[in-house]
């Protein structure tokens, strides 16, 4: 452990490319990372405020400087401040991603795209049904262009509620509305944190909080939803599907096209797009064997889950891949990309590609992104990846040989065929398996990497521990690659790390232990399976009564603390790694991590040690069983032992 | 760095500097310095503990120049000459004004002899509290954390040449 690839990541082909890096003298995020060390005390607690011009402010966390901002806000006020503009930009990052998906519906289903169709349309009466569309005698365009008229609406609109919160149980809807906390809109609750938090509006902290959570609902609940269930209709619902992960993905004799970001309307044409013979055969004619295309972080999950493209890895593997300097062209589109792609870039032949008009480089080559012409820029920015072949530098090419198998694409609606079979499609076999205590609970463990934490370690320690005690898993984003490179995302591997009863389930319906479904604004699809466990019967009456806990252990995204929200919200006791910045103000600290559980159901905890997290996870869930009166575990290993005192 | 640093840290005539053209008063050496002289020495716990921890080091506005404060270690050290219950000293070798804690009875004749103010009073506990020197750590806290380099260790003369240099 004491050399500084091996203390960084926990993924052998990330450290040999940070070994690489500083043999290249390449600086990547770890390097940044040191050099910012000691990161900022006021800013790690909370404690500085800079929305005005009074400021900053900055308030003494020993006593003895001043204990108030100009204006008088207290540290209170500030954190609370703070950490909802954090609410505020995640979810305003997971809503624009789906308002774009929203449009590109509209678009499709208006015919003024040939790029994309509807394919899912099952999905579609579905979600059209729901928000209130008659769809008797309409054709499915005519369908498709109702719900995303309806869809886009949504962002703008200012009373009542968002549709998709109809599809949580009737008991914590009641809970929501007898709170005030049902997001009336999308756009208009990301807005309403910004004036509360700007200078002289709102410093009641808990009154600040609480416009928190609604505003995460409104992410959770809404954008996110939209976004999840609108690619389902455009570009497919996804179904169980083998691929491949890591590094070692890139091929040595091949042109390496990587794509990263978040969305999967550029990424799903580009992988039609890889395919054209005419690309190919130049391809070829410049000495490759073809066009090999890889993902990155969630747009990675994005074509993962539904084409079976593998995943070069996550977010912290984004300059690894450069590094390899077997990329011939990566493009981006938003979210987490970092602002040192340029940078690894110019150090190698790699070609850098912008695509979003949100979301541009200084001196870094722009395509703009139109749904409208989709398929044919596409082609063009894989021509100039292609056309880059001619410029790699043979000896300077490292690939890692880790890849490894998993099995993605496991959704709600796949869920339910999976567990109940195809012609009886039910959640009662999942929520026997719980009653009957072959399975303890599930759980949900998502979220980043960061370089704080030794890459991927968190997320493969957390995992283990809980398949171990019988604890299904269910995964998104980074923590799902993360876990994939562990070979944790087979049935055949994961298998024997997992409980008697949890591997008695898997082997039964065929699942492995921990399932992937899908990219981070797919947590959505968490709430609708919760949401269907309660609809099935026997577990309580509402989301905060499942034996489930959710933890984001490596997180690093402003998103990340949005998705924490609305799980709490929503009633999931949720454990962040390091913590959010909150430990200024006690009284914060205190309302998320503990009167919360009084108010919503679900709190906050922040515990760095992976497996303690875990075992606190595994306490609640068995807290929740106990108040349902379950039985005891049919096999029940060893009890857990909590390291200290909790 | 920090072996160079050992080294200066226990020779004469070495001092931390603070450079006021790069001085942006941002206090990380304040939380630096605070966090150095807790019992958990890590900021999360830091701020819990029951006697919190005390600051040396301060930044201050002074006719419009910011500067990052802290105990001067004066070669003729007017504090130690104002302290009646000899807890103030001079230590001949590195140089440093040291405090014996045990020594001091709260006089604060100190703190209203030094043209510094870097002395602070220790209210709770009665005692003056001024820079020891990071005695538990190789580097100094306050310099290790400044962000903007402004804080440097060495001679007068290594510091007038940096500046100058500019």
């Amino acid at each position: 452990m004491s050399e500084k690839h091996i203390q960084r990541s926990y993924d052998p082909a990330s450290q040999k490319m940070i070994k690489k890096a500083e043999s290249d003298n390449v600086k990547i995020a770890w390097d940044r990372y040191d050099a910012m060390q000691p990161q900022c005390g006021f800013g790690e607690l909370g404690l500085c405020c800079k929305v005005c011009n009074m400021g900053p402010c900055r308030i003494d966390p020993f006593g003895e400087g001043p204990q108030e901002g100009v204006c008088g806000a207290t540290k209170d006020t500030i954190v609370a401040r703070n950490l909802t503009r954090m609410i505020a930009a995640g979810s305003a990052a997971h809503s624009d991603h789906g308002r774009d998906i929203a449009h590109t519906l509209l678009l499709a289903a208006r015919g003024q795209t040939h790029d994309y169709k509807l394919k899912d349309t099952e999905k579609l009466k579905k979600v059209a049904l729901l928000y209130g569309i008659d769809i008797n005698g309409k054709s499915i365009e005519k369908i498709g262009e109702e719900l995303g008229e309806k869809c886009l609406s949504e962002f703008g609109q200012q009373e009542g509620e968002l549709k998709m919160t109809k599809r949580a149980p009737a008991k914590r809807l009641a809970l929501w509305r007898k709170l005030g906390i049902v997001p009336r809109g999308i756009d208009r609750e990301v807005v309403e944190i910004m004036h509360r938090t700007t200078m002289g509006v709102d410093n009641d902290y808990k009154n600040i909080i609480n416009h928190g959570m609604r505003t995460a609902l409104a992410d959770g609940w809404g954008g996110s939803m939209i976004a999840t269930e609108l690619s389902d209709i455009l570009f497919g619902s996804p179904k169980p599907i083998r691929a491949t992960v890591n590094l070692g993905v890139l091929k040595e004799d091949q042109v390496n096209i990587v794509v990263h970001g978040h969305e999967p309307t550029l990424s799903d044409v580009v992988q039609q797009a890889a395919k054209d013979p005419e690309l190919v055969a130049l391809a070829k004619k410049y000495g490759a064997k073809g066009i090999n295309l890889a993902g990155m972080c969630c747009t990675a999950n994005e074509i993962l889950m539904r084409h079976g493209i593998p995943s070069a890895g996550n977010f912290l593997q984004q300059e690894l891949a450069i590094l390899t300097g077997a990329v011939e062209l990566m493009m981006v589109d938003v979210q987490c990309v970092m602002p040192a792609l340029s940078v690894a870039a110019n150090c190698f032949h790699t070609k850098l590609v912008t695509t979003s008009p949100k979301c541009k480089f200084p001196g870094v080559e722009h395509v703009e992104f139109k749904e409208e012409r989709a398929l044919e820029i596409a082609r063009n920015i894989i021509r100039m990846g292609v056309e880059n072949f001619k410029n790699r530098a043979k000896e300077r090419i490292e690939i890692p040989k880790e890849i490894r198998g998993l099995v993605a694409g496991f959704t709600t609606e796949n869920t339910f065929h999976i567990l109940g079979g195809k012609y009886r499609a039910t959640f009662r076999p999942l929520n026997d398996a719980i009653i009957s205590g072959r399975l303890r609970g599930a759980a949900g463990v998502v979220g980043c990497n960061n370089p704080n934490i030794r890459q991927d370690w968190a997320h493969v320690s957390m995992v283990k521990e809980l398949i171990k005690h019988d604890v299904l898993v269910v995964q998104t984003g980074c923590s799902a690659i993360a876990c994939a490179k562990e070979g944790l995302l087979t049935p055949e591997s994961a298998f024997k790390l997992a409980g008697r009863g949890l591997q008695e389930i898997c082997q039964a319906v065929g699942i492995p232990p921990v399932l992937h479904v899908g990219s981070c604004v797919d947590n959505s699809r968490i709430l609708i399976i919760l949401s269907q466990v309660i609809k099935e019967g026997g577990l309580g009456e509402d989301l905060s009564d499942i034996p489930v806990a959710a933890a984001a252990p490596e997180w690093m995204s402003e998103k990340a603390v949005a998705i924490g929200f609305y799980a709490v919200a929503s009633g999931v006791y949720t454990i962040f790694g390091t913590p959010q910045p909150v430990l200024g103000s006690e009284n914060v600290t205190n309302y998320i991590a503990a009167e919360l559980e009084n108010i919503v159901g679900g709190k906050f905890a922040f515990e760095a040690d992976p497996i303690r997290a875990a075992q606190m996870m595994i306490k609640h869930i068995d807290k929740k069983r106990e108040a349902l009166k379950l039985p005891p575990l049919m096999y029940e290993r060893e009890p857990v032992r909590m390291t200290n005192n909790d | 760095m920090t072996k160079d640093l050992l080294k200066k840290k226990k020779t004469k005539d070495i001092k931390i500097y603070c450079d006021i053209t790069k001085c942006v008063g941002c206090r990380s050496c304040e939380i630096a310095c605070a966090v150095e002289h807790s019992k958990s020495k890590d900021i999360f716990s830091a701020i819990k503990e029951k006697a919190l921890p005390k600051k040396r080091v301060k930044a201050e506005n002074i006719n419009n120049k910011i500067i990052s404060l802290h105990c001067q270690h004066c070669e003729d050290a007017p504090c130690i000459k104002a302290c009646m219950s000899g807890a103030l000293s001079k230590d001949e070798k590195t140089g440093a004004t040291l405090q014996d804690k045990d020594k001091c009875v709260g006089c604060w004749m100190c703190v209203m002899s030094c043209p510094f103010g870097a002395i602070v009073q220790d209210v709770e506990n009665h005692i003056a509290v001024k820079c020891d020197l990071c005695p538990d750590r190789e580097d100094f806290a306050c310099v290790a954390a400044c962000p903007t380099g402004a804080l440097f260790v060495g001679t007068k003369e290594e510091f007038e040449k940096k500046v100058k240099k500019k």
